[in-house]
Parts: structure tokens; C-alpha cells; sequence
């Protein structure tokens, strides 16, 4: 046989991919994005209580912050996923009364993304200038409303671009939650390639699978520039001279 | 102008340390009702701390404060802040939210007005500042100067006691000055208790009705700007004045 068409076969062999594609996109795809979206939002609100603690002036409160941080950055995904997956699933069932992974993927996927928006977050909210604060407390609010309200809004329009980048590594890091197991109804986009690979001896499956993936994290990446290049930018608006300085308040002449 | 709720704003022996840098050594300072006091000096004399410490940004390590002869050290510092508008040399608008939105956000948050008569407050304070037609803008499309004087409806917006005036001008290109400091003389002029930190000697002398020198941590002189500005008495206000005019 020709080596091109082993090789085309291998890869690109439609009528395989054909047979996937319905259980990618009706089964994978909105598993793989409940993974990715859910726990994107809960590792935001951590991650947001995280930077918090981490620029709080209660240094207990700072280490808790550092030293989780530490942890869920400095270990492997797939090690997380598999020791929460695996060691909280009696208390989960305990709770949930269902045997069912799925939840406690998207725990392990939320602790360690809180990790990373955490930093994210820490660092957006410290790159806006001192000044701020300053003028949102000389108007008298206190230090959390001036957070709350002037500080974090700017912090976090700032690190938008990263955290975009944070979800694309979450939508591909969903797909090593198939380690815990998962009933045919709850697998994510790989584990259906997977499946179907390991089912025909084939790797189109797989490779109609990394499409999917593409065609989900593609437009993002490029949505990040825009959106980095729109808050660099602005807005474009026209600027106007100063003409009212002059006539307002003829007193300094006096 | 309109009428202002002034307050005569004392300070007392006020002093503060960084670590071992001894930033004000015991400032006195009072203010009557109505009138201007400008602070002058030297970089790093503390006058900007001065201004911090008097409406408790900084809170000081000695000393006391007084609003209407009352003592303000007991208050809630957020409240009392309500009370002191402040103006910084950097505006130091919210960069997030429109003119308006950075003069009304005290109105609704603080003062709990419902959003359109804070609105209505916002933009009759912009008025008077001369930038009702950018109330929608966003502050980067403003000049320096616009910028300023919307820093400046801001803190009037909570029709505060005590202004304060931390080198409003310095960061202004020059032909934009005139603006911010004519529309401070009009606040002056209009009755507001003010408190103007500034490099701006004929602001001083013209419009201040007290003027202080400091240096290093410490009230060198201060009086009237006729004597500070003509008759100084200490060698160091002379080779101040020598210096900057």
C-alpha cells in the first residue's frame, strides 16, 4: 500500500470521522464547555476572593493566599484531578448520593484555575495606580467600597486578555477530567475521539476531535488580541482644545 | 458661585513619622471659615503629607484636628473625608466610568440619592465648572485642564466643608493652568474654606488670605501673604522666595 494513503487514511478517513462527529457535537461539545465555562466562573469568584487575600493588609490572610496558590499552580492538572477526583469521591457520594465524577471534575478544574485567576486578578488590581484608592477614599468611601467600586472594576478590565487565556487553557485542561471515568452521556470532546480511536483502530476520531477543540480556542486567541489591542487603544473619540478655560471664572485676574 | 457650608479646619502639633523619616514635626495650622490658606515650601516638605494627615488619609501619630472647634480624631475617618473635599495633581478621575458617573457615583453611593437626581446634581455641578457638554465623555478625552476641573465638580458635588488642593496645577501644561487656578479663585472668592497646596506664587499672594511656609516637617513662617510675599523674616523663606520667583 502507498505510504500517503496509509498516512491519509490514518488521519483523514472521512467515513470515520462522519461516524464521531454527531456524539462530538450533540455529547462532547456541551460537556466540555460546562466543564470549561462552570468551572471557569467558580475559579473566577475564588480566584477573586484569593487576590483579595493576597493584597490584604492581614498577613495571615496573605499566606493562605500564597500558600494555596503555591500549591494548585505548582501541581500538575492531572494530578489534581485524579487525587480530588478519587479521594473526595465518598464524601461526594456522601452529598450527592450519585457516583457520578463529573462534579468533582469540575472541583479539581475550579481549584486549580482559581489558582492561576487568583494571580491574575492580584495583578491587575495592583497595577492600578495608588491614585485611585487615594481619590475614592478622600471622597469618603471606605476601603472596601472603594474596591468594590472604583479599584477592582479597572483591575479586572485590565487582565481581561488573560483571563480569556485562562478559559482557552481550561476548555483544553477539561478534557483530562476522562482520567476519573466518566458515564457515556458525561464524556467531553476527547474522551469521545478517544473512545471511537480505540473502538476502530483509527486516529481520524481523534483528529476530528482536535478540530473541534481548534475551532472553539482559535476564534478566542484572536478575540484576545482585539481586545488587547481595543484597551490599549480605546475608543477612538475626537479630542476637543480646551476652549472653556478661559471665560469660566474671570477672578484670577483680580 | 454658590453659597459653600464652610468650616474653620485647625490642626494641632501634628506629627507623623515614616519608619525613621520624621516627615511633619508638630504643624500647626488654622483655617478660618471662608478663607483660603495656601501652603508653601520646598519638595518634600511635607505639605502634600500635611493635607493627607489632615483629613486622615495618613492618620497622624500626635496631634489633633479640628472641624468647627470640634476634635474629628474620634469620627469615622470615611465620614469625616465626606466632609473635606480633596483635588489631587494627577485628577485622579475613574478612568472606567463617564464625567458624570465620577461626579454623581458619591451622590448615589454615599449620599444615596436615586441615580437621576444625582444625575441632575452631577451635571449642575458641571455646569458650574464649565463641562456640562462632557458629561457623557469618557476623562481620557479630556484635556489636563478639563480633567481637573471635573476632579474639582467631583468633590464639590458632596458640598464638603474644607477644600484641599494638593498641587491642582502642577500637572498641567502651561496654557491650561489658568483655567483650573481662575475657577479656584471663583471657589475662594464664593466663601469655600480651602487649604491649597501649591507652587503657584501669585495664586498665593493674590488670592490666600493666610499663607504658610514649610520646610522639612516644620511651619517655618506664616502670616499674611503681604508679609510672607514682602517682608519674610527667616533666611530660609528668603532663599525660598528667591529661588521660585
Amino acid at each position: 500500500m502507498d505510504l500517503l494513503d496509509q498516512l491519509a487514511d490514518t488521519f483523514f478517513n472521512w467515513e470515520e470521522m462522519a461516524k464521531v462527529i454527531p456524539a462530538l457535537l450533540m455529547v462532547g461539545l456541551p460537556n466540555t464547555l460546562i466543564l470549561a465555562v462552570a468551572s471557569g466562573v467558580f475559579g473566577a469568584l475564588l480566584g477573586l476572593g484569593l487576590a483579595m487575600m493576597g493584597i490584604s493588609r492581614n498577613a495571615g490572610a496573605r499566606w493562605v493566599a500564597r500558600i494555596y496558590t503555591d500549591i494548585f499552580r505548582g501541581l500538575p492538572a492531572i494530578l489534581v484531578i485524579l487525587v480530588i477526583g478519587i479521594g473526595l469521591s465518598p464524601i461526594a457520594r456522601e452529598i450527592t448520593g450519585s457516583r457520578n465524577p463529573y462534579p468533582l471534575g469540575i472541583l479539581a478544574l475550579t481549584l486549580i484555575a482559581a489558582a492561576y485567576i487568583g494571580e491574575i486578578f492580584r495583578s491587575g488590581i495592583q497595577s492600578v495606580e495608588k491614585g485611585q484608592l487615594e481619590a475614592s477614599r478622600a471622597l469618603g468611601f471606605s476601603y472596601g467600597s472603594s474596591m468594590r467600586l472604583v479599584v477592582v472594576p479597572q483591575g479586572i478590565r485590565r487582565v481581561l486578555p488573560a483571563l480569556v487565556n485562562q478559559f482557552i487553557s481550561l476548555l483544553k485542561d477539561s478534557s483530562l477530567v476522562f482520567m476519573l471515568g466518566l458515564a457515556a452521556s458525561d464524556r467531553e470532546i476527547f474522551r469521545i475521539g478517544n473512545d471511537a480511536m480505540a473502538n476502530t483502530g483509527n486516529l481520524s476520531p481523534l483528529v476530528a476531535a482536535g478540530v473541534l477543540y481548534l475551532i472553539l480556542t482559535v476564534p478566542l486567541t484572536h478575540f484576545v488580541n482585539f481586545i488587547d489591542h481595543r484597551l490599549r487603544t480605546g475608543k477612538p473619540e475626537k479630542k476637543e482644545p480646551d476652549e472653556l478655560a478661559a471665560p469660566i471664572g474671570k477672578g484670577a485676574q483680580a | 458661585m454658590t453659597e459653600f457650608a464652610s468650616g474653620t479646619l485647625t490642626g494641632k502639633n501634628l506629627h507623623l513619622s515614616f519608619g525613621h523619616n520624621h516627615v511633619l514635626r508638630g504643624i500647626d495650622l488654622h483655617v478660618e471659615k471662608g478663607t483660603t490658606a495656601s501652603v508653601i515650601g520646598p519638595s518634600g516638605s511635607g505639605k502634600s503629607t500635611l493635607l493627607r494627615v489632615m483629613n486622615r488619609l495618613i492618620e497622624p501619630d500626635q496631634g489633633d484636628i479640628l472641624l468647627d472647634g470640634r476634635s474629628v480624631l474620634k469620627d469615622n475617618p470615611d465620614e469625616l473625608r465626606q466632609r473635606i473635599g480633596m483635588v489631587f495633581q494627577q485628577f485622579n478621575l475613574f478612568p472606567h466610568k463617564t464625567v458624570e458617573e465620577n461626579v454623581s457615583l458619591a451622590l448615589r453611593k454615599l449620599r444615596k440619592l436615586p441615580r437621576e437626581q444625582a444625575r441632575a446634581e452631577a451635571l449642575q455641578q458641571l455646569d458650574l465648572v464649565g463641562l456640562k457638554h462632557k458629561a457623557d465623555s469618557r476623562p481620557a478625552n479630556l484635556s489636563g485642564g478639563q480633567q481637573q476641573r471635573v476632579a474639582i465638580a467631583r468633590a464639590l458635588a458632596m458640598k464638603p466643608e474644607v477644600m484641599f488642593f494638593d498641587e491642582a496645577t502642577s500637572a498641567l501644561d502651561p496654557e491650561l493652568v489658568k483655567g483650573v487656578l481662575a475657577l479656584m479663585t471663583d471657589l475662594a472668592k464664593g466663601g469655600m474654606t480651602m487649604v491649597v497646596v501649591t507652587h503657584e506664587m501669585g495664586f498665593s499672594r493674590n488670592v490666600s488670605d493666610n499663607v504658610t511656609f514649610m520646610d522639612a516637617g516644620v511651619v517655618v513662617e506664616s502670616g499674611p501673604p503681604e508679609q510672607i510675599f514682602t517682608a519674610p523674616r527667616t533666611e530660609r523663606l528668603r532663599g525660598f522666595l528667591s529661588d521660585v520667583l
